[in-house]
């Protein structure tokens, strides 16, 4: 069974706002298995925190997921079940929203970097 | 750590031979173990720039793809709902290969397309050339994003390895070579104490003989003072008789 995941392609999961899940599905990673269960998650202003944290932890127990993309807005709203996900596999990617630019302070694994390297080196990564 | 840890076993030659062998494995075990430190926290930091590198990188593609997407809007009207609804099959996959340093696996994630276009014949009607531009930014910021998570694994992996090795590394120089140093010495300590007491046990048997010899002298001289001269009396055991053959 893990041999055969193994060989069958994974996905890319995201869970963002209308329009990052937009541009994403239109790149092509959208996917609805056989049970009708997407592999993305449209977050708007009527989505309950609760109902962002049990996606994201959906998502984590799926075997057929590698990668989680998620809005930096979002993430910082689950920031506890992000970092409490230490494992590799899916690794969680944090990308910036339509109308909140990137800030590499707040992603977990910067951070978890920052303790090792001198700051310098990471903080100051400029925002084009 | 006390001076009293030390390895339970017997002093004897045999086990500081033993000793000797083992401390030799470990010093052996250390610095090999400290040359993979040293390789994977290479591999860690050229990852970490890497890693901030493209992070930086996919803030401007991120932007130019959410920029493309409004033109692709203003071009064709609202189709988040169609997009939203047609999902059907995943078009880019991902494969893991495996990477080897140090003997530590990192995965290496690789998008790949698989199956057509779902969206093919969006924007037919009108602004289909800013739709192609928009599906082509952001698949390139997939194939970027699929890179950065690569390398995040990576990062993940490593530094959890790096943590154990160098957990092996000072376990090892602190605390097992200490304590195989301090058995060797206990064992050392032992054997000299041995020796010693042998060495004592000798001169006190020397000693000993000493005496019964001088007395057997003073025995002597007191005979043939009396004139009784036992000097040349032949002992019986040193008579030298030939061997009887039978």
């Amino acid at each position: 069974m893990a041999l055969h995941a193994a060989i069958k392609g994974k996905l890319i999961s995201v869970i963002g706002d209308e329009d990052t899940c937009v541009g994403f599905l239109l790149g092509g990673v959208g996917e609805i298995n056989k049970n009708r269960h997407p592999n993305f998650m449209v977050v708007d202003k009527n989505t309950a925190v609760s109902e962002i944290e049990d996606c994201f932890k959906r998502f984590l127990k799926r075997d057929d997921i590698d990668i989680i993309l998620i809005n930096q807005n979002y993430a910082e709203l689950i920031r506890h079940v992000i970092d409490a996900h230490t494992a590799p596999i899916p690794a969680v990617l944090e990308i910036p929203s339509k109308d909140h630019p990137y800030d590499a302070s707040k992603d977990s694994i910067l951070r978890r970097a920052k303790g090792m390297f001198n700051p310098e080196d990471l903080v100051g990564v400029p925002r084009g | 750590m006390s001076g009293k840890d030390r390895l339970a076993i017997f002093p004897s030659r045999g086990a500081q031979m033993l000793m000797k062998a083992r401390l030799q494995g470990a010093q052996k075990g250390h610095g090999l173990l400290k040359k993979k430190a040293d390789a994977l926290q290479m591999r860690f930091r050229q990852i970490l720039g890497k890693i901030i590198e493209t992070k930086t990188l996919m803030g401007e593609v991120m932007k130019e793809a959410a920029f493309s997407l409004a033109e692709a809007k203003f071009a064709t009207g609202d189709f988040n709902q169609v997009v939203l609804q047609n999902v059907t099959k995943a078009q880019i996959k991902i494969r893991t290969k495996k990477d080897n340093v140090a003997g530590v696996t990192l995965p290496v994630f690789e998008s790949y397309q698989d199956g057509t276009d779902t969206y093919e014949l969006a924007g037919l009607a009108r602004g289909g050339q800013q739709l192609a531009k928009l599906k082509k930014n952001y698949q390139s910021a997939v194939k970027l994003l699929v890179e950065l998570a690569s390398l995040q694994t990576s990062f993940v992996t490593l530094d959890e390895v790096i943590k154990i090795t160098n957990r092996r590394v000072n376990a090892i120089e602190h605390v097992i070579i200490p304590r195989i140093d301090r058995t060797l010495q206990y064992i050392v300590s032992e054997l000299d104490e041995l020796e010693r007491e042998e060495f004592y046990r000798l001169k006190k048997i020397q000693d000993k003989k000493r005496i019964a010899r001088k007395k057997a002298e003073l025995l002597k001289e007191e005979l043939l003072a009396k004139g009784i001269d036992i000097r040349d009396q032949a002992n019986i055991l040193d008579e030298g008789d030939d061997d009887v053959l039978f």
